[in-house]
């Protein structure tokens, strides 16, 4: 059983060697990933998602600032499992992100997946030889049946396989190492509607079979199916999180609300205004320029405040 | 008037045809939304539409008007009736450029020259799809997907066509985004375009087309 606790993440990247100028991709995030459960992270596309899972890895480019911590939990029971003990990943250099963590730890599924596969190889040989270089001892076959990738998909070459097909490679490729923690960045953008529900499930079911799971994703229909754990990300800062099926039924964060009422079908209606640049994140809440009603109450610290399980940035709603 | 496809057969394999003896109409004013599944041969369909790819028997009529040829072969004055956004931003936005760049860059090559109604346009245009002076400076990397696409339509809209062709062009973006880009272009609907929308988003396309055929019988 392995959590990963993430405490005041913060990541900056400077406009410049010498500007004074930031982008502040991540503000002041706390989040907990819990094993056996999927938590999805929803938000606009430039909001800082993507960056939070590079941060996690030690992925991010050397210009970035990372403040706060990620402690990987590792529970046997009650003890703590002294291999891993009580690592930070914020602060763990590249040779043990390298050897112990990516792969092993943590799988990591990309956006279009079959973007990542080497072009001249067959799909088999690849999980082959990532089962291999991970010593996980893991059997491909069993592997390929527990995503559901056809036996026949090993023998063909990523320019063969369909959006869906290279998907469940790369969610294959993330379990080679069997790691109780897998990241998921945009897993779904660009599939049609039943691949995505699909792909869903199949993130979902990694989840309950006791791994701890984080999907990005802009798609709130894929989350509101899957995840367990819903946490809503604005301009680099979380407003919302909460068990999924209660913060869709009632949002206290009107930008949460803001979202559903987007939808199709629930009124088409977009959010007024835009993001804010994240070079020039305004003071206080990020929302507040959008949200005319509470422009004057909410000039607080946009730190979320739990109530019971959920948890919301934003005292006037 | 309207955009005209005529039992259009075409594919990229000899022998595998995606799109076959295909009829579809897309007036101004009017948005035209096709359903189907990945893989049916919705793209192919828009890129024989939007000149980009010859079919192999039937036509494009654009107000009436065909063209036995493609791409640069085809005549300007009718494929600049004519505007396309893609899914992939990323792909569809040259890397060189910045967004204000991308934007100009279909104004530059109608013909336009005159600095004033270059900016006075990119600035309209930009306003309307939510793009800041900030965005506008930056290069398809400094951005996201999102931010990209929007920058897409500003583009495909600059040279005001009479029909935009768009091919899942929300499929990469979340709700919000997908909601703004739909009711910028719901406004150059209400001015006469005519827009033809390939989905496999079911809602998305009740939500936002006048009428969805289903070519391919899903």
């Amino acid at each position: 059983m392995t959590d990963l606790e993430v405490r005041g993440l913060d990541v900056r990247f400077r406009l410049g060697r010498r500007s004074p100028r930031y982008v502040r991709a991540v503000s002041d995030v706390d989040l907990d990933l819990r094993p056996g459960r999927l938590l999805a992270l929803v938000g606009e596309s430039g909001c800082g998602k993507s960056v939070l899972t590079e941060a996690l890895t030690g992925l991010l480019p050397s210009t970035a600032e990372v403040r706060g911590s990620a402690h990987v939990v590792r529970r046997s029971g009650a003890e703590l499992d002294p291999a891993i003990g009580d690592l930070d990943l914020l602060d763990a250099d590249e040779r043990t992100l390298r050897e112990r963590v990516r792969g092993r730890l943590i799988g990591l599924v990309g956006q279009s997946a079959g973007s990542y596969l080497t072009p001249t190889r067959t799909v088999g040989a690849q999980l082959r030889e990532t089962v291999q270089h991970l010593g996980s001892g893991v059997d491909v076959g069993e592997l390929a049946e527990r995503v559901q990738l056809p036996t026949a998909a090993l023998d063909l070459y990523p320019h063969e396989l369909s959006g869906g097909t290279a998907q469940r490679v790369g969610l294959a490729a993330a379990l080679a190492g069997d790691p109780p923690v897998l990241l998921a960045d945009e897993p779904t953008a660009g599939l049609d509607r039943p691949l995505v529900d699909h792909t869903m499930d199949l993130l979902a079911a990694t989840a309950h079979e006791g791994r701890a799971v984080l999907v990005i994703t802009h798609d709130l229909r894929a989350a509101r199916r899957a995840a367990d754990d819903l946490a809503v990300m604005y301009a680099s800062r979380l407003l919302e999180t909460g068990p999924v099926a209660d913060v869709l039924a009632d949002p206290w964060h009107s930008y949460t609300a803001g979202l559903l009422a987007a939808l199709p079908g629930e009124g088409f209606t977009p959010i007024p205004g835009h993001p804010p640049e994240l070079s020039a994140l305004p003071d206080g809440c990020p929302f507040r320029p959008r949200s005319p009603a509470h422009a004057q109450t909410c000039t607080d610290d946009p730190r979320l405040v739990a109530f019971g399980d959920r948890a919301v940035g934003c005292v006037a709603s | 008037m309207s955009l005209d496809g005529r039992t259009l057969t075409g594919g990229w394999r000899r022998g595998h045809a995606v799109v076959r003896d295909l009829d579809i109409t897309v007036p101004r004013g009017r948005v035209v939304g096709v359903a189907g599944p990945s893989g049916c041969g919705k793209s192919t369909l828009v890129r024989m539409l939007a000149l980009l790819h010859q079919p192999w028997s039937g036509h494009v009529a654009v107000d009436g008007a065909t063209t036995p040829r493609v791409r640069f072969g085809a005549p300007a004055s009718l494929r600049r009736r004519l505007g396309v956004v893609f899914q992939q931003p990323r792909a569809a936005a040259d890397p060189r450029l910045t967004l204000d760049e991308l934007v100009v860059e279909p104004l530059r090559a109608a013909g336009e020259r005159d600095a004033g109604v270059l900016r006075d346009r990119t600035d309209d245009l930009a306003e309307r799809v939510g793009l800041t002076r900030e965005l506008r400076s930056r290069r398809p990397h400094e951005v996201s997907d999102g931010q990209l696409q929007r920058a897409c339509v500003a583009r495909a809209l600059a040279p005001r066509p009479a029909y935009l062709l768009c091919d899942e062009m929300t499929a990469m973006l979340d709700a919000s985004t997908t909601a703004a880009l739909v009711s910028v272009i719901g406004r150059e609907v209400e001015r006469g375009l005519g827009v033809l929308t390939v989905s496999h988003d079911e809602p998305l396309l009740a939500a936002w087309s006048d009428e969805v055929v289903r070519p391919w019988h899903w």
